[in-house]
């Protein structure tokens, strides 16, 4: 099963910590290792993201800055596991290295599956 | 966290951790089966323990330390393992001291040696092809006797029997637990990689049961093939097979039909391959060809699959590219399969008659008496020239040697073309 991580956080809230970045390096370092994480990538700010949206009928690009939202998707990691108990489990790890490196920070992970061919049964 | 929860932080804590956990234990009792005895000790106490005490900050040191702690205990209590086991209840005695103390840097140090050593220990060839499978996902995958009885479709007090009897006759022959050294690396680790691609074959065309692929199994292969290109980066062949895999599975959703029929390769819808893991197997591949050797078995399977995965679209294929792919493969492994798919690559890039003349010289080839896909190939080259009345007969030919039934209305379509006289549209059998 594929799961999307998508950690999201108030975006105003400044660089890591060094140690924080490290504990991450070593924890995505493991995930590669094990096989279990197959991409990952943190996001450019919002300010120089743009959004094509399609309202009322039009569609337009509307460049950042943004007002700005409570929380943003900051980073996101795919990873390829048996179940989404053991996803649980590695966000779990995860947010754990942000509450021992980044005192005061919050936000959230959000764990969605990709669906995969396993999830469209042949219609017999 | 409610009972609940705990117990899912549990299993996947065990998912997780088991592997490391066994080999660890191995490394210092040197026995696969007492290792994983122990392991299961502990995941028992911290099934009995986290509900009242919570998730330990380190679940993977808690259970290695509980682990080794088991050890000890019935090394104190039986001396009979005491004779046994000499040496180990020294080792043990010395190390209790920094069992404890050590509880984050145990399991980290040595930890990619003794995976690599459990990896090998379970694909040992003294064990036959099955156990070494059962053990290999017992073992590494952390899958339950269960989970693997369901996924080969056999009863599991079957598996449960097979991995006992692994166990036992690593055991009794005192299989050491180490890494081979270079003149024997070679033989192992292609025992390991195949292994390893059996297990993703057995997932990718299920050989029993009512599905056709069995996706579980063959993410179980990839990520088993992953933990090994890290363990040893410097084997191209490992980077091939792992490359070989990740292509074969991007095409996992463009190769079942709405009705669960299978879909040939060249009639897939190519936006239903997966990218991201074509882009994984094309990176593997790079890994594999920078490595310098001449490519191997897997990486040439590998180097064909990526000609197609690089090809937008079917007409796009580079056709003498996978020609000459073969032709190295056949060099490397001579096989009349690998014959007929060079034919095939060959009248792709150059026209029928070239892949007939090839196709015709495998007509006396004993092991393909009974291939069905011979007569059908050598009726599409036939077609093709305009030899259709002797295309017909071998469309016929290979229908009747075919059991699938799918296959055979498709080859009697075919055949009643030819009578008909109708354009033939090429197929390629994958």
């Amino acid at each position: 099963m594929r799961f999307m991580m998508l950690v999201k956080h108030a975006e105003n809230s400044g660089p890591p910590p060094k140690e924080l970045m490290e504990a991450m390096a070593k924890l995505s370092e493991e995930a590669v290792k094990a096989g279990t994480m197959v991409a990952s990538g943190g996001l450019a700010p919002t300010a120089v993201s743009t959004r094509v949206r399609l309202s009322r009928g039009q569609v337009a690009a509307i460049d950042g800055p943004f007002t700005e939202a409570k929380e943003v998707v900051g980073g996101y990691a795919v990873f390829e596991l048996k179940s989404k108990k053991e996803a649980i489990e590695g966000a779990l790890r995860f947010m754990e290295l942000h509450r021992k490196h980044w005192p005061g920070w919050e936000g959230e992970t959000e764990i969605r599956q990709i669906f995969g061919p396993e999830d469209f049964p042949p219609q017999r | 966290m409610t009972v609940t929860d705990t117990h899912r932080a549990i299993e996947a804590v065990w998912r997780i951790e088991s592997a490391r956990i066994i080999a660890g234990l191995a490394r210092i009792v040197r026995d696969v089966g007492l290792a994983e005895e122990f392991a299961q000790d502990a995941l028992v106490a911290a099934l009995e323990q986290w509900p009242e005490s919570g998730v330990p900050d380190n679940p993977g040191a808690w259970l290695m330390a509980t682990a080794k702690h088991r050890a000890i205990d019935l090394w104190r209590r039986n001396k009979l393992l005491e004779r046994k086991h000499g040496e180990l209840g020294r080792e043990l005695e010395a190390q209790q001291e920094s069992a404890v103390a050590d509880l984050d840097t145990a399991i980290d140090d040595d930890i990619g040696d003794d995976l690599l050593r459990l990896v090998f220990i379970s694909c040992h060839p003294i064990l036959s092809t099955e156990a070494r499978v059962a053990l290999t996902l017992r073992l590494l995958g952390g899958l339950t006797t269960d989970e693997i009885a369901r996924a080969f479709l056999v009863p599991e007090p079957t598996v449960a029997q097979r991995i006992v009897r692994a166990k036992r006759t690593l055991a009794e022959k005192h299989v050491p637990f180490e890494v081979p050294r270079r003149p024997e690396l070679a033989a192992r680790l292609s025992s390991v990689l195949e292994v390893i691609y059996l297990i993703f074959n057995e997932g990718y065309s299920a050989t029993a049961g009512e599905d056709w692929m069995r996706p579980a199994l063959c993410e179980d292969a990839l990520r088993l093939g992953r933990i090994l290109a890290e363990l040893v980066p410097e084997e191209p062949e490992v980077h091939g097979l792992v490359a070989l895999m990740e292509i074969q599975a991007s095409r996992s959703r463009a190769r079942i039909g709405p009705l669960g029929e299978p879909i040939l390769l060249l009639d897939q819808d190519r936006a239903r391959w997966d990218q991201l893991l074509i882009r994984r197997g094309l990176a593997a591949l790079e890994r594999a060809e920078e490595l310098g050797a001449a490519l191997g078995p897997y990486a040439l399977q590998a180097a064909i699959a990526a000609c197609h995965a690089r090809a937008r679209t079917a007409g796009e294929t580079d056709w003498r590219r996978i020609a000459t792919l073969y032709e190295a493969l056949a060099q490397l492994m001579p096989s009349p399969i690998v014959e007929l798919n060079r034919a095939v690559a060959l009248a792709m890039a150059f026209g029928p008659a070239a892949g007939l003349e090839l196709v015709d010289a495998l007509t006396s080839e004993p092991s393909l008496k009974t291939y069905h896909l011979l007569p059908s190939v050598r009726g599409d080259f036939l077609a093709k020239l305009g030899r259709t009345d002797e295309a017909r007969a071998e469309f016929e030919r290979a229908a009747a040697l075919t059991r699938n039934a799918r296959e055979r209305e498709l080859l009697l379509d075919r055949a009643r073309a030819c009578a008909g006289g109708q354009p033939q549209l090429a197929r390629r059998f994958d």
